[in-house]
């Protein structure tokens, strides 16, 4: 059967979302060891600085999006930003205002249990230094509630490449993993050549997921392409998240990847963010998108 | 052997040696922040080529994934690809190291006709 007809796609009445339903059915052993289920919170390439026609709004999406998922009852255990959070400027002082102000921005978040990573707007021109000194490492693990969830950086090496040391660091914490562990990978760009004509891919992905093929409950989000998609590469699964400041084109729909134009009778269109839902029997993610409304 | 000299003969009289009728065409490809300059080159199918690249302020990279074709442009080096391209048609190049605000725009078409 194809990966896509195991999905389900639900129109969630009066509450602005939809659902989309990702089960590990292709897994060999899709159950993992019980633990609690849980949800957090994706938002994505906010682009804090940006400035242009294709959001005209761009100073109160982000504030917006902060807002709505203030409005979440119950709270998500955790919220992650999956990069780009600045739009990429030359100027190292202006760079570490704009991820300054993109912090104070955030800390608006009720929920202060929030995971930031950089994209390559953030990262690449200073291979991280600005960043770091901000938000710390860009590449990290962390455990909740029984998932095993690894931050990985493809954006802090301009050539989008993950590097030999970083690879090195993920096979030694992979290692120390048992097999049917559930794993959740961070990251920003595509691990999978997604479209490299539009720069959509991770030079040395294809390494990563090699290291994380053994293990039978990965499931990978990421950003970086503005908009929802949905991959399996064997059983590893890939799910993209819609941007805060403009969307793009679907791959290779277009000639160029231009931001598709603000429309003013339907403001913040395909923008949004998405709460996961992680359930551990079977494993799977419930990924439900929220829009950026107009209204305040 | 005979018919090899009188070749070699009628070659020398054309103003070329059998070297020199193989000899690619050189196409030059200048980087810049937020172009390449040309951004469309034109090929023929089969006729092999060069394509050289120079970067006049930063590292770029030149990708065209549809020709499985990708260098790194050094600044004060000169880049080259020789490849004889196969297949017609329009094939996407971009850069693809990160080089600031423009680098989505840093694009271009190879045409091969």
């Amino acid at each position: 059967m194809h990966a896509s007809s195991r999905r389900t796609f639900l129109k969630m009445a009066g509450v602005g979302g939809v659902v989309f339903a990702s089960r590990l059915a292709g897994a060999a052993d899709a159950y993992a060891p019980a633990q609690d289920e849980f949800f957090f919170v994706q938002l994505s390439d906010t682009h804090w600085g940006y400035q242009g026609a294709a959001n005209p709004d761009a100073l109160v999406t982000l504030p917006k999006a902060v807002d709505a998922v203030n409005a979440l009852d119950p709270q998500p255990d955790f919220i992650v930003f999956t990069g780009d959070l600045t739009h990429t400027t030359d100027d190292p002082a202006e760079r570490r205002r704009r991820l300054s102000k993109f912090r104070e921005l955030a800390g608006a978040l009720k929920n202060r249990n929030v995971r930031f990573m950089p994209g390559e707007h953030d990262a690449a021109l200073d291979r991280g230094e600005a960043y770091g000194e901000l938000f710390g490492a860009t590449h990290y693990t962390f455990e909740h509630k029984g998932v095993h969830f690894i931050a990985l950086d493809n954006v802090s090496d301009p050539a989008a490449r993950i590097g030999d040391e970083q690879l090195a660091w993920l096979k030694a914490d992979l290692e120390k993993q048992p097999r049917a562990t559930r794993i959740v990978v961070l990251t920003h760009r595509p691990l999978f050549p997604l479209y490299p004509q539009w720069d959509w891919a991770t030079r040395d992905g294809d390494r990563a997921l090699e290291l994380l093929m053994p293990y039978r409950n990965v499931t990978v989000f990421y950003g970086h392409i503005h908009q929802e998609h949905h991959y399996k590469t064997a059983h590893i699964e890939h799910h993209s998240a819609k941007s805060l400041i403009f969307p793009l084109p679907a791959a290779g729909a277009v000639p160029k990847r231009e931001p598709l134009k603000w429309d003013p009778a339907q403001p913040y269109r395909g923008l949004g963010f998405r709460q996961v839902e992680a359930e551990a029997q079977p494993v799977d993610y419930k990924i439900t998108e929220f829009p950026v409304v107009a209204k305040a | 052997m005979r018919r090899r000299a009188l070749l070699g003969g009628l070659l020398a009289l054309m103003g070329m040696s059998g070297a020199s009728a193989q000899r690619p065409r050189v196409v030059a490809i200048a980087a810049r922040r937020f172009a390449f300059l040309p951004g469309e080159v034109r090929l023929q199918a089969g006729v092999p080529v060069i394509l050289e690249f120079t970067t006049a302020d930063v590292v770029m990279g030149f990708s065209a994934p549809g020709l499985n074709l990708r260098a790194d442009i050094v600044p004060g080096q000169v880049a080259q690809l020789a490849f004889t391209p196969q297949k017609t048609g329009a094939f996407e190049y971009l850069c693809d190291i990160f080089c600031g605000d423009g680098h989505e725009k840093m694009t271009g078409t190879i045409r091969v006709i």
